[in-house]
């Protein structure tokens, strides 16, 4: 209960400081560093991506680059497309009937969608966390260790030494090691996107796509996720989909903004909360869309 | 008024009534039926008082009757006097009583109708005897005597005991000769058989018949060793088994002698208490459940039928759950979702409607001729021309009423495939799942409790079918299981006993309708927990997996 209390005070201190456009730059009190695009080391390159769900086009032209180890937000009204976008990263799309891709996006120098590309394997190294939280009906244990059996890990040694060390990095292992071996289901809504968050880190991919990862969480479990991605940084290259501003500007180092498939603005996020170059952008994040 | 009428309708009050009076009246029908099955069937066991009485015949001539009463009717007068029956009395209709006298080998009948005022002298001695015999049906007397060899050891009061006594000794003896007869010398049998079918085969290979002879001659000199040493034994244990008689009045003063050999129970209704004919109840019951069935299956226990059916609804289990599954894994999973799928389910559907008899023609025709044929002409030459897998058999049964309740596993586990949340896949694939790996895994798991439903419901239907059966395998009465002690210890060419043939074959095909009819009611109860028992079995296991695969509540 403690924790609860503390979180909540967290929470309210926040809202004191909040500037102008209605957005609190300093949440997570990150220091605030010089980013350049530019000269950042780069991840995925996106190369002139059209998608189209049958007739009807989704994503128009998009190029940008995601640059490494740093985390990527993007934002918009929803049906902008930046779902679809984050989709399109691990290839979740090719799972939707009717769907077609132009362009190109690739991975360290790769496009990923070549013919002869292993989506499993892509799979492993562009790690995915949904909207709501969707651990498998089995236990803790096995839901994390789940990648691994995948990959033929048997060993009972080295599967609870990588469940160990994916439940700390997701935060989540001083609450659940007594009952490693209880069903995932019996979690709260927050442990359960925490959990998610460690089944997906376990098999240590590149990149990891937080698709609105909190959107369905109380405000606690939020502020939890939100510091948990702050931690996954230093290791992984993280790009998030999120519907709440706020949230975006707290956790991202650089922030795309999205409307009716296009891209209209990406840049580093302190910048493009308090300076936008575009006009729809300084419209949307100053409450005029959607 | 017509307000009031008109906000009734609107409130949908006659719908309520309608549809309670509908579920009532289903419920008030099933457990009717359960109930007169239960009172009918279980009512059988119980030991019956038996009357004497003097009844005055249609000549005037005055016989004793000994028996028990089995039912009445009540008859019109009227009736009665146009067959001839003139009675002196002033109500408009008699009770006319079933009486089952016994005695088959004695008078003829078993069963007499008698017309109640013309009963006289009622009573219900205590010293008459029923005795429950390996042929000819019941025996209703009274002890006179118990004979050893010829000689009387026991007479008057004494007797009983020393019956009771003997008996004892005869049925060990029984016991002892069963077990001779059925396991030693049926496994030596069943051994010297395999070793013709070796000559035999031998002898196909192309090898010189005399050779092959000389191949199995030494087993089976040993075999028939052994078989003359079991075959001494058994002839001293009949000589010890026939020394005992019993000498019985029956109702038309006559005395009969009995073998001991031939009784498989005796008892003294009239003289039992409460407790007495509790404990003989419970008895038969028992024996009714475990022992095999004797005199054209309407005395002892119907074991080979609950066996027979409860494996032939195991072994359609085994076949039809992975074949519809895998089934509609393809249809739901693999399958490109188009006019051709739709075909196809709409096909699947209407499979289940097709009547049972069809399947059982299809699988007499494909299974039994053609496969079954085909299967002994390339692994069984030796035993032809007599077939072997080319005969209906437990394993075709089992085949086809799989095929009759494919499409319920179907249709049932693409529902439960259908109902696995998107991001439960989408989860796994997430994680460097390939879709088999994701299937294998998460959905079928998952989709397991579907999976059980269907089996219930197939369980359920195949369990009750007979029609089929009869053209692909069940027999009146099967010598042997399908299992027993003989490597290869299943032996799913064999033909069985099922419940449901049980009741039709008893009910009408049987000699002795009067005797038979409770054994019917018996029966259907019986074949009615059996039914429930498999289900609740099935039910359990799904129960235990939707505990465990319990669907993502948001």
């Amino acid at each position: 209960m403690t924790v609860m209390t503390n979180d909540s005070a967290v929470i309210e201190e926040k809202h004191r400081d909040t500037p102008t456009h209605g957005l609190n730059m300093g949440a997570l009190d990150r220091e605030k560093r010089s980013l350049d695009l530019d000269s950042e080391e780069v991840c995925l390159t996106v190369t002139d991506l059209d998608l189209y769900y049958g007739e009807k086009q989704a994503l128009k032209r998009i190029n940008m680059t995601i640059p490494k180890q740093r985390v990527t937000a993007y934002i918009g009204p929803s049906g902008c497309g930046k779902s679809t976008l984050l989709r399109c990263f691990n290839r979740m799309n090719d799972l939707v009937d009717g769907v077609s891709i132009d362009g190109r996006i690739d991975l360290h120098g790769q496009n990923i969608y070549d013919r002869n590309v292993n989506v499993a394997e892509l799979r492993r190294r562009i790690g995915m966390v949904f909207q709501k939280p969707n651990p498998f009906p089995k236990s803790i244990y096995e839901n994390v260790a789940y990648g691994l059996r995948l990959q033929g890990v048997k060993s009972r040694r080295v599967l609870d030494e990588v469940v160990e060390k994916a439940l700390r990095s997701a935060a989540l292992w001083d609450e659940v090691k007594d009952r490693l071996h209880d069903s995932a289901l019996g979690l709260s809504g927050g442990q359960q996107q925490r959990l998610v968050i460690a089944r997906a880190v376990a098999i240590e991919p590149e990149v990891l796509l937080l698709d609105e990862p909190a959107s369905a969480l109380d405000p606690i479990s939020t502020l939890k996720i939100e510091e948990l991605i702050y931690e996954l940084k230093e290791q992984y290259t993280i790009v998030i989909v999120t519907h709440n501003m706020q949230q975006a500007a707290r956790v991202s180092d650089y922030t795309a903004f999205m409307l009716l498939g296009e891209l209209i603005e990406f840049g580093d996020t302190d910048t493009l909360f308090t300076n936008p170059r575009r006009k729809q952008t300084e419209d949307y994040i100053t409450g005029r869309y959607g | 008024m017509a307000n009031n009428v008109k906000q009734w309708f609107r409130q949908g009050t006659p719908w309520i009534w309608l549809n309670a009076g509908a579920v009532s009246i289903s419920l008030v029908m099933v457990i009717g039926l359960l109930l007169l099955i239960a009172a009918r069937g279980l009512g059988h066991f119980w030991p019956k008082a038996v009357l004497e009485a003097e009844y005055q015949e249609s000549d005037g001539q005055v016989v004793q009757v000994i028996g028990e009463i089995h039912d009445y009717e009540t008859v019109p007068l009227e009736r009665l006097r146009q067959s001839g029956v003139e009675l002196d009395t002033d109500e408009d209709s008699v009770r006319r009583l079933l009486v089952k006298t016994g005695n088959r080998d004695v008078g003829g009948l078993d069963f007499r109708w008698l017309i109640e005022p013309r009963l006289n002298e009622q009573h219900y001695p205590e010293a008459l005897m029923v005795l429950e015999r390996r042929e000819w049906g019941n025996f209703y007397g009274y002890l006179t005597a118990v004979k050893e060899q010829g000689q009387v050891v026991a007479e008057g009061p004494a007797a009983w005991d020393a019956l009771r006594e003997r008996l004892r000794r005869v049925e060990r003896l029984a016991g002892e000769i069963r077990h001779i007869e059925r396991g030693l010398i049926g496994s030596i049998n069943f051994q010297m058989e395999r070793l013709r079918l070796e000559k035999r085969r031998l002898e196909l290979d192309g090898m010189n018949p005399e050779l092959a002879e000389a191949e199995v001659a030494a087993r089976r000199q040993a075999l028939q060793a052994e078989y003359d040493g079991l075959q001494q034994r058994l002839n001293e244990l009949y000589t010890a088994i026939r020394r005992d008689t019993l000498t019985a009045r029956v109702m038309d003063g006559r005395g009969i002698d009995l073998p001991l050999a031939q009784v498989v129970h005796a008892y003294q209704p009239n003289a039992m208490g409460p407790i007495d004919k509790v404990g003989f109840y419970l008895a038969k019951v028992w024996e009714f459940v475990s022992d095999d069935p004797r005199e054209a299956n309407t005395e002892g226990g119907i074991f080979p039928a609950i066996f027979g059916t409860v494996m032939m609804v195991i072994l359609m289990s085994i076949f039809v759950t992975p074949f519809g599954v895998v089934a509609a894994v393809y249809l739901r999973e693999y399958a490109k979702q188009g006019p051709m799928v739709r075909l196809i389910r709409i096909a699947v559907n209407n499979l289940a409607g097709v009547p049972s008899i069809v399947y059982g023609v299809f699988g007499l025709g494909f299974f039994v001729y053609f496969l079954g044929g085909n299967l002994d002409r390339l692994f069984f030459p030796e035993a032809l021309p007599a077939p072997t897998f080319g005969t209906p058999g437990i394993f075709w049964a089992s085949l086809t009423l799989a095929l009759l309740t494919v499409p319920v596993v179907i249709v049932a586990t693409e529902e439960g495939l259908s109902r696995i949340p998107r991001a439960i896949r989408e989860g796994s694939l997430a994680l460097g799942a390939t879709k088999a790996e994701t299937l294998w895994r998460t959905v079928l798991p998952m989709a397991s409790p579907a999976m059980m439903t269907g089996l219930i419901l197939a369980v359920a239907r195949a369990a009750g079918e007979v029609a089929p059966l009869m053209l692909v395998g069940v027999v009146k009465l099967a010598p042997s299981l399908a299992v027993d002690g003989n490597a290869p210890f299943f032996h799913l060419e064999r033909k069985f006993m099922h419940l449901g043939f049980h009741i039709y074959d008893v009910g009408f095909q049987s000699p002795n309708v009067e005797a038979a009819r409770p054994l019917v009611y018996a029966t259907a109860l019986l074949l009615v927990l059996v039914i429930v028992a498999l289900n609740l079995a099935a039910i359990g296991i799904r129960n235990h997996l939707r505990e465990k695969y319990r669907a993502l509540e948001h």
